[in-house]
């Protein structure tokens, strides 16, 4: 009976084991399966990715989704530029130099920014930044590529830190003390020995962060302005991808082509992020392996 | 002989230097969430009373209160935790219990950082897809609590799996030579003594299903429903959903009103969160191995 009931159990646990792949292949399944139609259909590729016309409501349709997928990468370049280099310092400064109380303090308050909800970020954006930057900097909107800039960069700050100080934390002691054994200081230790040693990690934990900013949804949406544009400045407003499908399927037709092209935007946010995560998963074997 | 030549102290001064800066980082970093927990307070604060929380929202959402959004998220929560507390237990007693270190356990840790990975909207668009439409629920609590479980799958699983490792192989080899068999093994010896460890995951994973906004969009969250949630096929109001519509399509809303709203879905979020935080540290101390 026992042996009866472990067999019994043994499939059951598998099928939840597997049920992460289940769910992964069903997400591309369904949203290919919407979005096909389009695909084929009225999809033209080199509208689709040169041209900045995203119409498709108007009555000659037409889906460029150029100045979206700029607008992304603009808003995730900014958010990176403030970000990678203050959560890289952040995790050097609690891996390698905090110590006891300051450390769990500080680890308590970031794991706090990753756990505000992204409406709430979004709202700040709207409520807070908005006024903020438009008396700073003597613009007529605060909703721009500054505003989601900056919020998605804090945003991401907290996967960062937190990969990167794993990273480091690593990185076997005995490295340190072989070099502190030397003569090094710690400064030089860090430079010479424990980035070195934990450079893919580093560099995994600046992949999945852009993954984080690249698919955030609604704080870009509230904060971004939403307005189809090829940004110049920091002061320009934009619209993403993520919040282009946000902001209009509640308004499509069922199985029309604004709706296939919506899923369209999802299947190409789908692979973008599955690669940025594979690579990310590849970078990080790479230091088991040594 | 032990006095610092040139080189020691320029090489000193540039670790100090190094810290300090390190150590700004860390501060810019962080002062935002002190910032921001701050100004909801001070701004949403006046809002905050009991009617507030226990009135339904009147005169096109410029009044009233939250009631419904409230229980609408409890349902929401709920019906979510249902559904993928057990899976992900399941699943990381297998990556942890069963797993050969082949490729089959590799591919699935991959489709776990994955679906952690993948943006909140094309989750939804899953949902809408799959629930909504193929499995034809319509857009309802389940619907909606389906998406988010997906998608809060990946905190339970790693959650669970690093409590789980956590037990020490001797419990395990010492419960095999008592002739139990491997299931035996987890139910009486594994889970028991991990479960305070998947409980923290469990309440970190209600955290950030209350949080979430874009799953529910299109699959069960509504702007205004004047009745609370009869059953899990009902469409329901949400914290975060509400937030984003008063914030971005209700007009005339009293700033005031927003902030609490955002007070309120903050101090849930974070509450949770700490639960969850203190939880762990308490275990710590606790560990007998």
């Amino acid at each position: 009976m026992a042996w009866y009931v472990d067999r019994v159990a043994r499939v059951l646990v598998f099928a939840g084991g597997i049920s992460a792949i289940v769910f992964i292949v069903g997400i591309f399944v369904f949203i290919t399966k919407e979005g096909l139609d389009f695909v084929l259909g009225p999809l033209s590729l080199g509208e689709f990715f040169t041209s900045i016309a995203w119409r498709p409501t108007s009555n000659n349709p037409t889906y460029g989704a150029l100045a979206l997928i700029v607008g992304t990468a603009s808003v995730t370049g900014f958010a990176m530029l403030l970000s990678v280099p203050l959560s890289l310092g952040a995790a050097l400064f609690i891996a390698e130099f905090a110590t006891g109380r300051t450390r769990e303090t500080l680890k308590v308050l970031v794991e706090m920014l990753a756990a505000i909800p992204s409406v709430v970020w979004g709202f700040i954006g709207m409520s807070i930044m908005n006024p903020l930057i438009i008396r700073t900097f003597d613009v007529p909107v605060g909703l721009n590529v500054l505003n989601a800039g900056l919020i998605l960069g804090l945003m991401a700050a907290p996967i960062m830190t937190t990969i990167a100080e794993d990273a480091l934390k690593a990185v076997p002691d005995t490295y340190r003390e072989a070099a502190e054994a030397l003569g090094a200081t710690r400064w030089e230790v860090i430079v010479k020995v424990v980035i070195p040693a934990s450079r893919n990690g580093l560099l995994a934990a600046v992949l999945l962060g852009v993954g984080r900013g690249f698919g955030e949804t609604m704080a870009v949406l509230m904060a971004s302005g939403h307005a189809i544009n090829l940004p110049t400045s920091p002061f320009d407003s934009v619209r993403a991808l993520t919040a282009t499908i946000a902001a209009e399927l509640g308004d499509t037709v069922k199985g029309g082509a604004h709706w296939g092209s919506l899923f369209t935007l999802g299947i190409l946010l789908f692979v973008v992020t599955f690669v940025i995560n594979l690579t990310a998963d590849i970078v990080v074997r790479g230091i088991r392996k040594k | 002989m032990f006095t610092a030549t040139r080189l020691n102290r320029r090489s000193y001064r540039t670790e100090s230097v190094a810290k300090a800066v390190f150590c700004l980082m860390t501060v810019v970093l962080v002062i935002p969430v002190l910032l921001i927990v701050g100004t909801l307070v001070v701004k949403g604060a006046p809002a905050i009373s009991w009617e507030f929380l226990f009135t339904a929202p009147t005169d096109n959402m410029t009044a009233g209160g939250i009631f419904p959004a409230l229980i609408g998220t409890v349902w929401l929560v709920v019906v979510a935790l249902l559904a993928s507390v057990p899976v992900g237990v399941a699943a990381a007693v297998y990556l942890s219990e069963y797993a050969p270190d082949n490729l089959l356990t590799r591919t699935i840790n991959l489709a776990i950082i994955n679906l952690a990975g993948v943006p909140s909207i094309v989750h939804a668009l899953f949902g809408f897809g799959a629930f909504v439409l193929f499995f034809d629920m319509g857009p309802s609590i389940l619907a909606a609590s389906l998406t988010l479980a997906v998608m809060t799958l990946p905190v339970v699983i790693v959650a669970t799996r690093e409590s789980l490792q956590a037990v020490p192989q001797a419990f395990r080899e010492a419960c095999w030579n008592m002739g139990a068999t491997r299931w035996q093994t987890i139910r009486k010896v594994v889970l028991p003594n991990s479960i305070s460890g998947i409980l923290t995951g469990v309440i970190l994973e209600v955290s950030r299903t209350a949080g979430e906004t874009a799953p529910i969009m299109f699959t069960g969250a509504t702007a205004f429903v004047a009745f609370l949630p009869g059953g899990v096929l009902d469409q329901t109001m949400a914290m975060s959903y509400h937030l984003y519509y008063i914030a971005t399509q209700a007009t005339d809303v009293p700033e005031e009103l927003t902030f609490g709203v955002a007070l309120v879905l903050i101090a849930i979020v974070l509450a949770m969160n700490a639960v969850s935080i203190a939880f762990r540290v308490y275990l710590r101390g606790l560990k007998k191995w």
